[in-house]
């Protein structure tokens, strides 16, 4: 709605605006630049041989630009590992939302059952809780996870899932969000279009799946947009629960840069700069859902 | 109902049922290395923490991180928004530009400003270029919990402008023409028409950002580790040692319980304040 108001609001308008509003223009290319710094500084130094990253007056480009950066940061850095697992991870963890959510917020929505109110707020509800009141717990649900790592059917005995990436997904696999996106989305949609379906003799799984999924992918992307970011960008959780290099993920990866004390900031912002730029392409291709994304559940919720 | 089954039960299983185990192991001792379960202790961890020093300082820390963030965090993201709701050239790359923060990782992030902090980093450089002597920054006891507020308030203005925006939008065109008709100036549209408007927005913006902001802990782990002597040890990051440099399961749940409880508090009385109509 926005863009195509503004959109059809046309060239002439602009123009307008442009020369009535210089001190508007001014001051948010102003804020614009201040606000990219770091992201600037952070591509110069991925980019800058080692003797360059402190000099007496940093320069933000670099004077002998390389990629060796890149490569230490992938191999020696483990980056490369941890974006494999991370990518895994996200990908599963995108999947399971965006069937088992989704699902859940349409019939939240369109099948209305007895106590599904309450169902709902409390599934809700839980959205809320800080993550420590849960960390310790799903620790040790991890560490007790039957039949792996050792473990018997009780979850005795072995080590469970941890150090391993199933632990690092258990607690990302259906997100209360998620479930609140898709119900709001679905309530947003005609009653008669299943109604419709439903007297041609098409049962639910079909009238779901034929009917509404088509008509809901604004809303799969943006459930698989915030399943994918709460994976991705996870720190607390995979600290707790990984501890070799096999099972590392990204930000787990990145904060090995400083252990030490000295920090290798070519490396680290080489690292940075690959862990970021996933996140800012599904971004920029995807502006429109991350932000209705955002602002659903701050004007509506 | 078999459609919400599966996200139901995980739920049930990984998220609710969590919180009562958390709930159990507040009131017990135990530590995973030792032999045998926890030990039912009663509310002896909760008594423990009125006398502990370190989780008071944290609660300290947390609440002062906080304090510092927010009013920046929210005022200046209002500003942002009230002129990217202009039309001016240039504006959708703007308008994702000052957004990009708050989609980029924390960790990620806070790894950059590690660097601008540094002592021969980009803010020194900027000092010395006015004539002012550089700063230890993160390695100050006395301005290493600005500093990383400082990063926070970065990291979330750009979140906080898309919701404000998204709420001025949704203020009807029509008040503004009413309250021209009745010539008003912009001011008076501004705090008439514009603030009344975006009351929920706010409201909801504040209570977002106190729940993020009070459980900090990536940046705190990469900017300071919690130093320097634990002057940003953020309750979260206490939480962390407690549990698992410490093994005490039993505290740590506890001093989570103190934790959720303040931040709804501190919720339920900005809901309480600002959700009302004025």
């Amino acid at each position: 709605m926005t863009s195509a108001s503004m959109a059809g609001s046309g060239r002439i308008r602009l123009r307008w605006a442009t020369r009535r509003r210089p001190g508007t223009f001014l001051v948010l290319l102003i804020a614009t630049v201040l606000v990219m710094m770091p992201f600037l500084w952070m591509l110069s130094i991925a980019f800058k041989p080692e003797a360059e990253v402190f000099t007496d007056v940093p320069q933000i480009l670099p004077a002998d630009p390389t990629f060796e950066n890149f490569a230490t940061a992938w191999t020696s850095g483990n980056v490369g590992r941890a974006m494999i697992n991370s990518t895994i991870v996200a990908g599963v963890a995108v999947l399971v939302n965006c069937t088992f959510a989704v699902l859940a917020g349409y019939a939240f929505a369109k099948l209305p059952f007895r106590g599904g109110t309450l169902v709902f707020l409390l599934m809700i509800s839980t959205a809320m809780v800080p993550v420590a009141v849960t960390l310790i717990p799903l620790f040790l649900m991890t560490k007790g996870f039957p039949l792996v790592g050792g473990n018997d059917l009780l979850g005795q005995g072995g080590t469970g899932l941890l150090d391993s990436l199933g632990a690092v997904v258990l607690p990302h696999l259906i997100a209360p969000l998620n479930i609140f996106l898709a119900r709001q989305y679905f309530l947003g949609l005609d009653d008669d279009l299943g109604e419709a379906a439903r007297i041609d003799g098409a049962n639910e799984l079909t009238t779901f799946w034929r009917i509404y999924v088509p008509l809901a992918r604004p809303l799969v992307a943006v459930v698989a947009i915030f399943s994918f970011t709460a994976v991705w960008d996870d720190f607390l959780w995979p600290l707790v629960v990984t501890s070799s290099l096999e099972a590392e993920t990204v930000q787990l990866a990145l904060s090995k840069f400083l252990t030490g004390g000295n920090v290798m900031y070519g490396p680290a912002m080489a690292g940075a700069v690959l862990v970021v730029l996933p996140v800012v392409a599904v971004f920029i291709f995807n502006q429109r859902s991350f932000i209705a994304g955002l602002s659903e559940g701050g004007v509506k919720g | 109902m078999l459609f919400v089954a599966p996200a139901a039960g995980y739920i049930g299983i990984f998220h609710l049922f969590p919180v009562l185990y958390g709930l159990y192991l507040s009131l017990t001792t135990y530590s995973p290395l030792d032999r045998g379960g926890p030990e039912l202790v009663g509310f002896d961890n909760y008594a423990g923490l009125l006398n502990d020093a370190d989780f008071h300082a944290s609660v300290r820390v947390t609440v002062q991180f906080v304090a510092e963030v927010l009013p920046f965090a929210v005022a200046f993201a209002l500003g942002l928004a009230l002129l990217a709701n202009r039309s001016t050239r240039g504006i959708g790359l703007f308008r994702a530009g000052l957004f990009l923060p708050r989609i980029v990782p924390l960790a990620a992030v806070s790894l950059v400003w590690l660097w601008l902090y540094s002592p021969d980093g980009w803010f020194n450089h900027v000092l010395g270029q006015v004539g002012l002597e550089p700063r230890t920054w993160l390695l100050d006891e006395g301005s290493a919990l600005h500093a990383v507020a400082g990063m926070r308030i970065w990291k979330a203005l750009g979140g906080n402008m898309v919701l404000f925006l998204a709420g001025l939008q949704a203020i009807p065109r029509a008040l503004y023409e009413a309250a021209t008709m009745d010539g008003a100036n912009a001011w008076q549209r501004f705090r008439y028409v514009t603030l009344p408007g975006l009351r929920p927005v706010t409201t909801y913006v504040v209570i977002l950002n106190i729940v993020y902001l009070a459980q900090s802990f990536a940046e705190i782990f990469i900017l300071t580790g919690g130093g320097p002597l634990r002057s940003t040890t953020t309750t979260n990051f206490l939480i962390y040692e407690e549990a698992f440099q410490n093994n005490r399961f039993g505290t740590a749940s506890a001093m989570a319980f103190v934790l959720f409880a303040l931040i709804f508090v501190f919720s339920f009385m900005v809901l309480r304040r600002m959700g009302r109509n004025p």
